[in-house]
Protein backbone atom coordinates (compact mmCIF):
# COMPACT_ATOMS: atom_id res chain seq x y z
CA UNK A 1 0.00 0.00 0.00
CA UNK A 2 3.04 2.32 0.50
CA UNK A 3 3.04 2.12 -3.46
CA UNK A 4 0.13 3.56 -4.03
CA UNK A 5 1.47 7.59 -3.76
CA UNK A 6 4.53 7.13 -5.75
CA UNK A 7 2.88 5.41 -8.57
CA UNK A 8 0.04 8.12 -8.53
CA UNK A 9 2.63 10.30 -9.41
CA UNK A 10 4.57 8.75 -11.59
CA UNK A 11 1.13 8.07 -13.56
CA UNK A 12 0.08 11.83 -12.98
CA UNK A 13 3.57 12.82 -15.01
CA UNK A 14 3.31 10.46 -17.70
CA UNK A 15 -0.32 11.80 -18.36
CA UNK A 16 1.63 15.11 -18.09
CA UNK A 17 4.06 14.77 -20.61
CA UNK A 18 1.27 12.92 -22.28
CA UNK A 19 -0.62 16.71 -22.72
CA UNK A 20 2.30 18.28 -23.15
CA UNK A 21 3.42 16.21 -26.46
CA UNK A 22 -0.45 17.07 -28.11
CA UNK A 23 0.17 20.17 -29.21
CA UNK A 24 3.43 20.00 -30.69
CA UNK A 25 2.41 16.65 -32.25
CA UNK A 26 -0.88 18.19 -33.77
CA UNK A 27 0.19 21.92 -34.48
CA UNK A 28 1.24 21.82 -37.85
CA UNK A 29 -2.22 19.73 -39.42
CA UNK A 30 -3.89 21.75 -36.83
CA UNK A 31 -2.69 24.68 -38.70
CA UNK A 32 -2.89 23.40 -41.80
CA UNK A 33 -6.81 22.87 -41.11
CA UNK A 34 -7.42 26.54 -39.75
CA UNK A 35 -5.89 28.17 -42.72
CA UNK A 36 -8.51 26.24 -45.31
CA UNK A 37 -10.60 27.02 -42.99
CA UNK A 38 -9.53 30.46 -43.88
CA UNK A 39 -7.89 31.57 -40.47
CA UNK A 40 -4.77 33.52 -40.32
CA UNK A 41 -1.53 31.37 -39.53
CA UNK A 42 1.96 33.04 -39.28
CA UNK A 43 3.78 31.70 -41.87
CA UNK A 44 1.32 32.05 -44.09
CA UNK A 45 2.26 28.87 -47.00
CA UNK A 46 2.24 25.68 -46.01
CA UNK A 47 6.04 25.33 -47.11
CA UNK A 48 6.98 28.32 -45.21
CA UNK A 49 5.82 26.35 -41.82
CA UNK A 50 7.36 22.86 -43.00
CA UNK A 51 10.98 25.15 -42.27
CA UNK A 52 9.76 26.34 -39.15
CA UNK A 53 10.18 24.60 -35.62
CA UNK A 54 6.68 23.35 -34.10
CA UNK A 55 7.41 25.66 -31.02
CA UNK A 56 7.98 28.64 -33.22
CA UNK A 57 4.58 27.74 -34.62
CA UNK A 58 2.97 27.13 -31.60
CA UNK A 59 4.62 30.77 -30.11
CA UNK A 60 3.40 32.48 -33.04
CA UNK A 61 -0.11 30.89 -33.45
CA UNK A 62 -0.99 30.35 -29.78
CA UNK A 63 -5.19 31.15 -30.87
CA UNK A 64 -4.79 27.53 -32.31
CA UNK A 65 -3.10 25.39 -29.86
CA UNK A 66 -6.62 24.86 -28.11
CA UNK A 67 -7.82 23.01 -31.36
CA UNK A 68 -4.44 20.22 -31.26
CA UNK A 69 -6.44 18.80 -27.79
CA UNK A 70 -9.84 18.42 -30.19
CA UNK A 71 -9.18 17.41 -33.08
CA UNK A 72 -10.92 14.25 -35.22
CA UNK A 73 -7.81 12.31 -36.34
CA UNK A 74 -5.01 13.37 -34.51
CA UNK A 75 -1.23 12.22 -34.79
CA UNK A 76 -1.29 12.14 -31.00
CA UNK A 77 -4.60 12.32 -29.37
CA UNK A 78 -5.36 13.29 -25.52
CA UNK A 79 -5.67 10.42 -22.97
CA UNK A 80 -9.60 11.98 -22.66
CA UNK A 81 -9.92 11.43 -26.40
CA UNK A 82 -9.01 7.87 -25.87
CA UNK A 83 -11.10 7.11 -23.00
CA UNK A 84 -13.77 8.51 -25.14
CA UNK A 85 -13.31 6.39 -28.09
CA UNK A 86 -13.24 3.46 -25.71
CA UNK A 87 -16.26 4.04 -23.75
CA UNK A 88 -18.09 4.94 -27.19
CA UNK A 89 -17.22 1.08 -28.39
CA UNK A 90 -17.22 -0.45 -25.31
CA UNK A 91 -20.03 0.83 -22.50
CA UNK A 92 -21.77 2.46 -24.83
CA UNK A 93 -22.77 0.20 -27.08
CA UNK A 94 -23.28 -1.97 -24.08
CA UNK A 95 -26.06 0.15 -22.79
CA UNK A 96 -27.69 0.49 -26.17
CA UNK A 97 -27.87 -2.96 -26.62
CA UNK A 98 -25.42 -4.52 -29.07
CA UNK A 99 -22.36 -4.90 -26.47
CA UNK A 100 -21.25 -8.06 -28.73
CA UNK A 101 -22.03 -6.51 -32.60
CA UNK A 102 -18.76 -6.28 -34.77
CA UNK A 103 -18.09 -2.60 -33.97
CA UNK A 104 -17.83 -3.35 -30.65
CA UNK A 105 -14.25 -3.61 -28.47
CA UNK A 106 -15.69 -5.84 -25.79
CA UNK A 107 -16.39 -8.41 -29.13
CA UNK A 108 -13.06 -7.90 -30.45
CA UNK A 109 -11.06 -8.61 -26.98
CA UNK A 110 -13.22 -11.81 -26.87
CA UNK A 111 -12.11 -12.70 -30.33
CA UNK A 112 -8.89 -12.15 -28.80
CA UNK A 113 -8.80 -13.49 -25.38
CA UNK A 114 -10.04 -16.94 -27.33
CA UNK A 115 -6.70 -16.91 -29.43
CA UNK A 116 -4.62 -16.50 -26.24
CA UNK A 117 -6.56 -18.42 -24.13
CA UNK A 118 -5.74 -21.46 -26.36
CA UNK A 119 -2.49 -20.62 -27.11
CA UNK A 120 -1.83 -20.39 -23.20
CA UNK A 121 -3.11 -23.70 -22.29
CA UNK A 122 -1.10 -25.14 -25.39
CA UNK A 123 2.53 -23.55 -24.55
CA UNK A 124 1.70 -24.25 -20.73
CA UNK A 125 0.96 -27.97 -21.50
CA UNK A 126 3.84 -28.11 -24.04
CA UNK A 127 6.49 -26.52 -21.44
CA UNK A 128 4.76 -28.70 -18.69
CA UNK A 129 6.05 -31.82 -20.35
CA UNK A 130 9.12 -30.47 -21.51
CA UNK A 131 10.39 -29.35 -17.85
CA UNK A 132 9.32 -32.66 -16.91
CA UNK A 133 10.99 -34.56 -19.65
CA UNK A 134 14.06 -32.44 -18.88
CA UNK A 135 14.19 -33.29 -15.49
CA UNK A 136 13.82 -36.79 -15.83
CA UNK A 137 16.03 -37.42 -19.02
CA UNK A 138 19.00 -36.35 -19.06
CA UNK A 139 19.27 -36.41 -23.22
CA UNK A 140 16.02 -34.59 -23.48
CA UNK A 141 18.19 -31.98 -21.05
CA UNK A 142 21.31 -32.33 -23.00
CA UNK A 143 19.55 -31.99 -26.70
CA UNK A 144 16.41 -30.12 -25.81
CA UNK A 145 17.65 -27.46 -23.57
CA UNK A 146 19.56 -25.54 -26.16
CA UNK A 147 17.51 -25.36 -28.76
CA UNK A 148 14.23 -24.31 -26.52
CA UNK A 149 16.38 -21.27 -25.73
CA UNK A 150 17.90 -20.71 -29.63
CA UNK A 151 13.78 -20.73 -30.33
CA UNK A 152 13.35 -18.02 -27.81
CA UNK A 153 16.34 -15.67 -30.11
CA UNK A 154 14.02 -16.85 -33.37
CA UNK A 155 11.80 -13.59 -33.81
CA UNK A 156 8.94 -15.81 -34.42
CA UNK A 157 7.13 -12.70 -35.62
CA UNK A 158 8.58 -13.61 -39.25
CA UNK A 159 6.91 -16.50 -38.64
CA UNK A 160 3.30 -15.60 -38.16
CA UNK A 161 2.37 -14.55 -41.62
CA UNK A 162 3.52 -17.69 -43.11
CA UNK A 163 1.69 -20.18 -40.05
CA UNK A 164 -1.25 -18.34 -41.61
CA UNK A 165 -1.03 -18.78 -45.11
CA UNK A 166 0.19 -22.37 -44.16
CA UNK A 167 -2.98 -23.39 -42.35
CA UNK A 168 -5.37 -21.97 -44.31
CA UNK A 169 -3.81 -23.98 -47.26
CA UNK A 170 -4.68 -26.84 -44.91
CA UNK A 171 -8.00 -26.15 -44.91
CA UNK A 172 -8.06 -24.67 -41.50
CA UNK A 173 -10.50 -21.22 -42.35
CA UNK A 174 -10.71 -21.11 -38.48
CA UNK A 175 -8.21 -17.79 -37.42
CA UNK A 176 -8.32 -19.42 -33.89
CA UNK A 177 -5.90 -22.12 -34.63
CA UNK A 178 -2.69 -20.02 -36.20
CA UNK A 179 -3.33 -17.43 -33.65
CA UNK A 180 -3.14 -20.24 -30.87
CA UNK A 181 0.09 -21.76 -32.36
CA UNK A 182 2.24 -18.76 -32.45
CA UNK A 183 0.71 -17.81 -28.82
CA UNK A 184 1.71 -20.98 -27.94
CA UNK A 185 5.35 -20.81 -29.26
CA UNK A 186 5.86 -17.48 -27.17
CA UNK A 187 4.33 -18.68 -23.94
CA UNK A 188 5.69 -22.31 -23.67
CA UNK A 189 9.62 -21.12 -22.43
CA UNK A 190 9.13 -19.28 -19.90
CA UNK A 191 6.62 -22.25 -18.66
CA UNK A 192 9.58 -24.92 -19.61
CA UNK A 193 12.31 -22.48 -17.76
CA UNK A 194 10.53 -21.57 -14.51
CA UNK A 195 8.99 -25.31 -13.90
CA UNK A 196 12.75 -26.86 -15.10
CA UNK A 197 14.06 -24.66 -11.66
CA UNK A 198 11.09 -25.25 -9.87
CA UNK A 199 10.76 -29.34 -10.13
CA UNK A 200 14.89 -29.22 -9.61
CA UNK A 201 14.02 -26.95 -5.87
CA UNK A 202 13.62 -29.47 -3.67
CA UNK A 203 16.63 -30.10 -1.74
CA UNK A 204 18.30 -33.44 -1.33
CA UNK A 205 17.74 -33.99 2.21
CA UNK A 206 13.98 -33.74 1.06
CA UNK A 207 14.26 -36.43 -1.73
CA UNK A 208 16.79 -38.28 0.10
CA UNK A 209 13.83 -38.42 2.81
CA UNK A 210 11.44 -39.88 0.54
CA UNK A 211 13.91 -42.61 -0.43
CA UNK A 212 13.71 -43.71 3.17
CA UNK A 213 9.97 -43.51 3.26
CA UNK A 214 10.35 -45.98 0.56
CA UNK A 215 8.57 -43.61 -1.97
CA UNK A 216 8.61 -44.91 -5.87
CA UNK A 217 10.13 -41.95 -8.27
CA UNK A 218 6.57 -41.23 -9.43
CA UNK A 219 5.71 -40.57 -5.31
CA UNK A 220 8.48 -38.45 -5.19
CA UNK A 221 7.33 -36.76 -7.81
CA UNK A 222 3.19 -36.55 -6.97
CA UNK A 223 3.76 -35.16 -3.28
CA UNK A 224 7.08 -33.41 -3.48
CA UNK A 225 8.65 -31.93 -7.11
CA UNK A 226 4.86 -31.15 -8.46
CA UNK A 227 4.14 -29.27 -5.01
CA UNK A 228 7.47 -27.33 -4.48
CA UNK A 229 7.59 -26.28 -7.91
CA UNK A 230 3.91 -24.44 -7.37
CA UNK A 231 5.56 -21.12 -6.89
CA UNK A 232 7.63 -20.96 -9.83
CA UNK A 233 4.85 -22.20 -11.96
CA UNK A 234 2.51 -19.03 -11.64
CA UNK A 235 5.64 -16.73 -11.53
CA UNK A 236 6.51 -18.25 -15.24
CA UNK A 237 2.36 -18.20 -15.86
CA UNK A 238 2.35 -14.71 -15.47
CA UNK A 239 4.79 -13.70 -17.64
CA UNK A 240 3.81 -16.46 -20.55
CA UNK A 241 -0.19 -15.15 -20.57
CA UNK A 242 1.79 -11.56 -21.47
CA UNK A 243 3.89 -13.18 -24.25
CA UNK A 244 0.47 -15.59 -24.80
CA UNK A 245 -1.56 -12.01 -25.32
CA UNK A 246 1.26 -10.42 -27.81
CA UNK A 247 1.68 -13.40 -29.90
CA UNK A 248 -1.98 -13.16 -30.30
CA UNK A 249 -1.94 -9.73 -31.32
CA UNK A 250 1.01 -10.02 -33.52
CA UNK A 251 -0.51 -13.22 -35.07
CA UNK A 252 -3.60 -10.54 -35.70
CA UNK A 253 -1.62 -7.85 -37.70
CA UNK A 254 -0.23 -8.63 -40.57
CA UNK A 255 -2.75 -11.01 -41.81
CA UNK A 256 -5.68 -9.35 -43.09
CA UNK A 257 -7.36 -10.49 -40.14
CA UNK A 258 -10.83 -8.92 -39.69
CA UNK A 259 -11.57 -9.57 -36.45
CA UNK A 260 -9.44 -9.18 -33.10
CA UNK A 261 -8.05 -6.20 -31.06
CA UNK A 262 -4.81 -6.35 -33.38
CA UNK A 263 -7.10 -5.80 -36.33
CA UNK A 264 -8.59 -3.23 -35.16
CA UNK A 265 -5.48 -1.54 -34.80
CA UNK A 266 -4.60 -2.90 -38.79
CA UNK A 267 -8.28 -1.49 -39.73
CA UNK A 268 -7.41 1.56 -37.88
CA UNK A 269 -4.05 2.15 -39.63
CA UNK A 270 -5.51 1.15 -42.75
CA UNK A 271 -8.31 3.74 -42.71
CA UNK A 272 -6.66 6.68 -40.90
CA UNK A 273 -8.75 6.51 -38.07
CA UNK A 274 -5.94 6.65 -34.98
CA UNK A 275 -8.47 7.31 -32.53
CA UNK A 276 -9.71 3.84 -33.51
CA UNK A 277 -5.84 2.39 -32.99
CA UNK A 278 -5.85 3.70 -29.43
CA UNK A 279 -8.42 2.53 -28.24
CA UNK A 280 -8.02 -1.00 -29.03
CA UNK A 281 -3.90 -0.54 -28.01
CA UNK A 282 -5.66 0.34 -24.53
CA UNK A 283 -7.96 -1.97 -24.44
CA UNK A 284 -5.31 -4.75 -25.64
CA UNK A 285 -3.40 -3.10 -22.25
CA UNK A 286 -6.51 -3.27 -19.51
CA UNK A 287 -6.69 -6.99 -21.15
CA UNK A 288 -3.44 -7.79 -20.10
CA UNK A 289 -3.35 -5.98 -16.60
CA UNK A 290 -6.72 -7.72 -15.93
CA UNK A 291 -5.05 -11.75 -17.16
CA UNK A 292 -2.05 -10.62 -15.02
CA UNK A 293 -3.91 -9.50 -11.83
CA UNK A 294 -6.22 -12.61 -12.61
CA UNK A 295 -3.29 -15.11 -12.29
CA UNK A 296 -1.63 -13.03 -9.39
CA UNK A 297 -5.00 -13.46 -7.04
CA UNK A 298 -4.85 -17.21 -8.19
CA UNK A 299 -1.42 -17.65 -7.31
CA UNK A 300 -2.15 -15.68 -3.82
CA UNK A 301 -4.97 -18.05 -3.12
CA UNK A 302 -3.30 -20.82 -4.06
CA UNK A 303 0.13 -20.72 -1.82
CA UNK A 304 -1.78 -19.47 0.83
CA UNK A 305 -3.38 -22.97 0.77
CA UNK A 306 -1.10 -24.93 0.20
CA UNK A 307 0.75 -23.44 2.83
CA UNK A 308 3.61 -21.79 1.26
CA UNK A 309 2.84 -17.82 2.06
CA UNK A 310 0.95 -15.98 4.93
CA UNK B 1 8.07 -44.05 -48.53
CA UNK B 2 11.98 -44.28 -48.89
CA UNK B 3 12.99 -41.41 -47.36
CA UNK B 4 10.71 -41.59 -44.35
CA UNK B 5 12.09 -45.05 -43.53
CA UNK B 6 15.48 -43.12 -44.00
CA UNK B 7 14.60 -40.43 -41.76
CA UNK B 8 12.56 -42.83 -39.13
CA UNK B 9 16.35 -44.77 -39.01
CA UNK B 10 17.98 -41.65 -38.34
CA UNK B 11 16.19 -40.64 -35.79
CA UNK B 12 16.40 -43.46 -34.11
CA UNK B 13 20.46 -43.78 -34.37
CA UNK B 14 20.35 -40.25 -33.42
CA UNK B 15 18.29 -40.58 -30.29
CA UNK B 16 20.27 -44.09 -29.51
CA UNK B 17 23.64 -42.27 -29.82
CA UNK B 18 22.43 -39.04 -27.91
CA UNK B 19 21.35 -41.19 -25.46
CA UNK B 20 24.60 -43.17 -25.14
CA UNK B 21 26.50 -39.98 -25.02
CA UNK B 22 24.91 -38.21 -22.70
CA UNK B 23 24.75 -41.45 -19.86
CA UNK B 24 28.78 -42.33 -20.61
CA UNK B 25 31.53 -41.36 -18.92
CA UNK B 26 32.16 -38.05 -21.60
CA UNK B 27 28.81 -36.45 -20.34
CA UNK B 28 30.47 -33.28 -19.03
CA UNK B 29 33.32 -32.90 -21.62
CA UNK B 30 32.59 -29.83 -24.09
CA UNK B 31 32.53 -32.02 -27.45
CA UNK B 32 30.00 -33.94 -25.68
CA UNK B 33 28.11 -31.09 -24.80
CA UNK B 34 28.06 -28.89 -28.17
CA UNK B 35 27.26 -32.21 -30.13
CA UNK B 36 24.73 -33.63 -28.71
CA UNK B 37 21.78 -30.97 -29.38
CA UNK B 38 23.38 -30.09 -32.96
CA UNK B 39 22.48 -33.80 -33.89
CA UNK B 40 19.22 -33.30 -32.39
CA UNK B 41 19.18 -30.17 -34.66
CA UNK B 42 20.63 -32.55 -37.48
CA UNK B 43 17.63 -34.71 -36.62
CA UNK B 44 14.72 -32.31 -37.13
CA UNK B 45 16.11 -30.95 -40.32
CA UNK B 46 16.58 -34.82 -41.56
CA UNK B 47 13.07 -35.28 -40.64
CA UNK B 48 11.64 -32.26 -41.74
CA UNK B 49 13.78 -33.39 -44.78
CA UNK B 50 12.45 -36.96 -45.26
CA UNK B 51 8.82 -35.94 -44.68
CA UNK B 52 8.21 -33.16 -47.42
CA UNK B 53 10.06 -35.93 -49.57
CA UNK B 54 8.15 -38.99 -48.73
CA UNK B 55 4.74 -37.33 -48.59
CA UNK B 56 5.76 -35.22 -51.64
CA UNK B 57 4.26 -31.96 -49.64
CA UNK B 58 3.90 -29.18 -51.75
CA UNK B 59 6.56 -26.38 -51.79
CA UNK B 60 4.28 -23.64 -51.48
CA UNK B 61 3.10 -25.10 -48.46
CA UNK B 62 6.30 -26.36 -46.73
CA UNK B 63 9.66 -26.27 -48.47
CA UNK B 64 12.49 -28.61 -47.80
CA UNK B 65 15.02 -27.46 -45.96
CA UNK B 66 17.72 -28.54 -49.01
CA UNK B 67 15.23 -26.17 -51.21
CA UNK B 68 15.27 -23.24 -48.55
CA UNK B 69 19.06 -24.20 -48.73
CA UNK B 70 19.45 -23.55 -52.40
CA UNK B 71 17.35 -20.53 -52.30
CA UNK B 72 19.49 -18.98 -49.35
CA UNK B 73 22.83 -19.81 -51.56
CA UNK B 74 21.25 -18.86 -54.85
CA UNK B 75 20.29 -15.13 -53.36
CA UNK B 76 22.51 -14.23 -50.71
CA UNK B 77 22.95 -10.61 -52.10
CA UNK B 78 18.93 -9.56 -51.81
CA UNK B 79 18.69 -10.81 -48.36
CA UNK B 80 22.09 -9.35 -47.31
CA UNK B 81 20.03 -6.45 -48.05
CA UNK B 82 17.35 -6.88 -46.18
CA UNK B 83 19.52 -8.15 -43.44
CA UNK B 84 21.29 -4.63 -43.86
CA UNK B 85 17.85 -2.49 -43.75
CA UNK B 86 16.08 -4.44 -40.86
CA UNK B 87 18.53 -5.42 -38.52
CA UNK B 88 21.88 -3.12 -38.99
CA UNK B 89 19.89 0.04 -39.40
CA UNK B 90 16.53 -0.59 -37.25
CA UNK B 91 17.08 -3.09 -35.29
CA UNK B 92 20.49 -1.90 -33.88
CA UNK B 93 20.15 1.88 -34.01
CA UNK B 94 16.79 1.39 -31.83
CA UNK B 95 18.47 -1.03 -29.80
CA UNK B 96 21.26 1.31 -28.76
CA UNK B 97 19.23 4.37 -29.04
CA UNK B 98 16.32 2.93 -26.30
CA UNK B 99 18.98 1.18 -24.32
CA UNK B 100 21.01 4.30 -23.78
CA UNK B 101 17.71 6.06 -23.18
CA UNK B 102 16.85 3.25 -20.87
CA UNK B 103 19.98 3.22 -18.83
CA UNK B 104 20.53 7.51 -18.39
CA UNK B 105 16.66 7.56 -17.22
CA UNK B 106 17.45 4.55 -14.39
CA UNK B 107 20.41 6.47 -13.27
CA UNK B 108 18.09 9.62 -13.26
CA UNK B 109 15.17 7.83 -11.53
CA UNK B 110 17.34 6.23 -9.00
CA UNK B 111 18.57 9.33 -7.11
CA UNK B 112 14.91 9.38 -6.01
CA UNK B 113 13.61 6.32 -3.70
CA UNK B 114 10.04 8.18 -4.20
CA UNK B 115 10.57 8.03 -7.86
CA UNK B 116 11.82 4.25 -7.72
CA UNK B 117 9.15 2.86 -5.91
CA UNK B 118 6.20 4.41 -8.33
CA UNK B 119 7.99 3.52 -11.09
CA UNK B 120 8.93 -0.64 -10.36
CA UNK B 121 5.43 -1.24 -10.85
CA UNK B 122 4.37 0.70 -13.71
CA UNK B 123 7.52 -0.51 -15.44
CA UNK B 124 6.76 -4.01 -14.68
CA UNK B 125 3.50 -3.63 -16.01
CA UNK B 126 3.81 -1.93 -19.23
CA UNK B 127 6.80 -4.35 -19.99
CA UNK B 128 4.00 -7.07 -19.85
CA UNK B 129 1.92 -5.15 -22.28
CA UNK B 130 1.40 -6.01 -25.94
CA UNK B 131 3.32 -2.48 -27.08
CA UNK B 132 4.14 -4.07 -30.69
CA UNK B 133 0.81 -2.54 -31.71
CA UNK B 134 1.85 0.81 -31.45
CA UNK B 135 3.75 0.09 -34.64
CA UNK B 136 1.50 1.68 -37.15
CA UNK B 137 1.52 4.53 -35.16
CA UNK B 138 5.03 5.02 -34.63
CA UNK B 139 5.15 4.13 -38.70
CA UNK B 140 2.56 6.94 -39.73
CA UNK B 141 4.91 9.68 -37.61
CA UNK B 142 8.49 8.62 -38.87
CA UNK B 143 7.58 7.60 -42.35
CA UNK B 144 8.19 4.21 -44.19
CA UNK B 145 12.27 3.73 -43.97
CA UNK B 146 14.28 2.64 -41.24
CA UNK B 147 13.69 5.86 -38.51
CA UNK B 148 10.45 4.30 -37.96
CA UNK B 149 11.74 0.79 -36.97
CA UNK B 150 14.59 2.38 -34.94
CA UNK B 151 11.29 4.05 -33.11
CA UNK B 152 9.02 1.26 -32.45
CA UNK B 153 12.39 -0.48 -31.11
CA UNK B 154 13.71 2.16 -28.76
CA UNK B 155 10.26 2.02 -27.49
CA UNK B 156 10.41 -2.13 -27.39
CA UNK B 157 13.16 -2.32 -25.68
CA UNK B 158 13.28 0.64 -23.51
CA UNK B 159 10.62 -0.41 -20.29
CA UNK B 160 12.69 -3.41 -20.08
CA UNK B 161 16.05 -2.42 -19.47
CA UNK B 162 15.26 0.35 -17.55
CA UNK B 163 13.09 -1.67 -14.80
CA UNK B 164 16.27 -4.14 -14.87
CA UNK B 165 18.44 -1.54 -14.49
CA UNK B 166 16.47 0.29 -11.52
CA UNK B 167 16.15 -2.82 -9.84
CA UNK B 168 20.17 -3.79 -10.34
CA UNK B 169 21.28 -0.36 -8.83
CA UNK B 170 19.36 -1.39 -5.32
CA UNK B 171 21.54 -4.38 -5.06
CA UNK B 172 24.72 -2.89 -3.50
CA UNK B 173 23.74 -3.52 0.31
CA UNK B 174 23.74 -1.42 2.72
CA UNK B 175 26.93 -2.49 4.34
CA UNK B 176 28.84 -1.92 0.93
CA UNK B 177 27.50 1.35 0.62
CA UNK B 178 28.54 2.14 4.25
CA UNK B 179 31.95 1.04 3.26
CA UNK B 180 32.45 3.25 0.68
CA UNK B 181 30.82 5.77 2.94
CA UNK B 182 33.65 4.99 5.65
CA UNK B 183 35.95 5.74 2.26
CA UNK B 184 34.76 9.30 1.61
CA UNK B 185 33.57 7.93 -1.59
CA UNK B 186 31.49 10.63 -3.77
CA UNK B 187 27.55 10.55 -5.12
CA UNK B 188 30.03 9.24 -8.44
CA UNK B 189 32.81 7.05 -6.61
CA UNK B 190 29.79 5.11 -5.08
CA UNK B 191 27.73 5.01 -8.66
CA UNK B 192 31.02 4.00 -11.07
CA UNK B 193 33.18 2.03 -8.17
CA UNK B 194 30.62 -0.20 -6.45
CA UNK B 195 26.68 0.59 -7.60
CA UNK B 196 26.84 -0.09 -11.60
CA UNK B 197 29.34 -2.99 -11.20
CA UNK B 198 26.57 -4.85 -8.59
CA UNK B 199 23.80 -3.87 -11.14
CA UNK B 200 25.41 -5.10 -14.45
CA UNK B 201 24.18 -8.57 -13.87
CA UNK B 202 20.50 -7.18 -14.03
CA UNK B 203 21.15 -4.62 -16.68
CA UNK B 204 22.80 -7.38 -18.90
CA UNK B 205 19.64 -9.33 -18.22
CA UNK B 206 17.31 -6.13 -19.58
CA UNK B 207 19.76 -6.27 -22.54
CA UNK B 208 19.55 -9.94 -23.39
CA UNK B 209 15.44 -9.91 -23.09
CA UNK B 210 15.44 -6.38 -25.33
CA UNK B 211 17.78 -8.02 -28.33
CA UNK B 212 14.46 -10.28 -29.30
CA UNK B 213 12.04 -7.79 -28.90
CA UNK B 214 14.66 -5.84 -30.96
CA UNK B 215 14.49 -7.59 -34.00
CA UNK B 216 10.36 -8.48 -33.39
CA UNK B 217 10.03 -4.78 -32.88
CA UNK B 218 12.01 -4.02 -36.15
CA UNK B 219 10.26 -7.11 -38.95
CA UNK B 220 6.37 -6.01 -37.18
CA UNK B 221 7.01 -2.59 -38.25
CA UNK B 222 7.74 -3.18 -41.95
CA UNK B 223 4.70 -5.08 -42.14
CA UNK B 224 3.18 -1.55 -42.33
CA UNK B 225 5.25 -0.33 -44.30
CA UNK B 226 8.55 -0.20 -45.83
CA UNK B 227 11.00 0.76 -48.57
CA UNK B 228 11.35 -2.05 -51.36
CA UNK B 229 14.09 -3.94 -49.10
CA UNK B 230 14.00 -5.29 -45.82
CA UNK B 231 13.29 -9.04 -43.92
CA UNK B 232 9.86 -8.06 -42.98
CA UNK B 233 8.82 -6.27 -45.94
CA UNK B 234 10.16 -9.74 -48.06
CA UNK B 235 8.38 -12.08 -45.74
CA UNK B 236 5.25 -10.37 -45.85
CA UNK B 237 5.24 -10.26 -49.96
CA UNK B 238 6.95 -13.73 -50.32
CA UNK B 239 3.57 -15.06 -48.31
CA UNK B 240 1.34 -12.70 -50.95
CA UNK B 241 3.23 -14.61 -54.03
CA UNK B 242 4.05 -17.93 -52.73
CA UNK B 243 7.33 -17.90 -52.66
CA UNK B 244 7.35 -19.60 -49.80
CA UNK B 245 11.14 -20.94 -49.84
CA UNK B 246 12.43 -17.17 -50.06
CA UNK B 247 10.48 -16.73 -47.04
CA UNK B 248 12.14 -19.38 -45.20
CA UNK B 249 15.27 -18.71 -45.91
CA UNK B 250 14.51 -14.97 -44.90
CA UNK B 251 13.25 -16.54 -41.65
CA UNK B 252 16.88 -18.55 -41.11
CA UNK B 253 18.16 -15.07 -41.40
CA UNK B 254 16.27 -13.77 -39.16
CA UNK B 255 17.00 -16.81 -36.62
CA UNK B 256 20.65 -16.50 -37.32
CA UNK B 257 20.36 -13.07 -36.80
CA UNK B 258 19.03 -13.33 -33.53
CA UNK B 259 20.94 -16.11 -32.13
CA UNK B 260 24.13 -13.93 -33.17
CA UNK B 261 22.54 -10.59 -31.55
CA UNK B 262 21.94 -12.56 -28.28
CA UNK B 263 25.22 -14.67 -28.33
CA UNK B 264 27.37 -11.54 -28.78
CA UNK B 265 25.28 -9.81 -25.57
CA UNK B 266 26.38 -12.93 -23.84
CA UNK B 267 29.76 -12.90 -24.89
CA UNK B 268 29.90 -9.13 -23.25
CA UNK B 269 28.24 -9.73 -20.29
CA UNK B 270 30.66 -13.22 -19.76
CA UNK B 271 33.46 -10.50 -20.33
CA UNK B 272 32.10 -7.94 -18.30
CA UNK B 273 30.66 -9.74 -15.11
CA UNK B 274 33.13 -13.35 -14.48
CA UNK B 275 33.25 -11.99 -11.08
CA UNK B 276 29.72 -12.89 -10.53
CA UNK B 277 28.48 -16.24 -9.02
CA UNK B 278 26.62 -17.18 -11.86
CA UNK B 279 29.62 -16.92 -14.47
CA UNK B 280 32.11 -18.98 -12.84
CA UNK B 281 32.68 -22.30 -13.29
Amino acid sequence: MRNVLPVLTVLAVIIGLWYAAVAPMNIRVTLDQAQRAGAQIVPETARERQQVSVWLLMVRNPAHIVETYAMSRPRLPTPVQVGTELWKTTGEMVLSGRGFSNRSLIYHAWITLQSTLWGFALGTTLGILGAVAIVYSRVVDMSLMPWAIISQTVPIVALAPMIIVVSSQLGITDRTVPKAIISAYLCYFPVLVGMVKGLRSPAHAQLDLLQTYNASGFQAFLKLRLPSSVPYLFTSLKVGIAAALVGTIVGELPTGAVSGLGARILIGDQFGTPLAIWAALMAAAILAGALVTLLDMTQRITLRRMGMQA
Amino acid sequence: MNWLTFALVFWIGAWGLNSLLANSGWRDTRAVRVFVPVLFGVTLLVIWEGLVRGFNVSPVILPAPSTVAQTFARSTGLLWGDFHQTVVKGALTGYAIGASAAFVAAILIDRSAFLTRGLLPIGNFVAALPIIGIAPILVSWFGFDWQSKAAVVVVMVFFPILVNTVQGLREADAMQRDLMRTYAAGYMQTLLKLRLPAAMPFIFNGLKIATTLALIGAIVAEYFGSPTRGMGFRISTGVGSLSIDLVWAEIFVAALAGTAFYGIVVWIERAMTFWHPSQRK
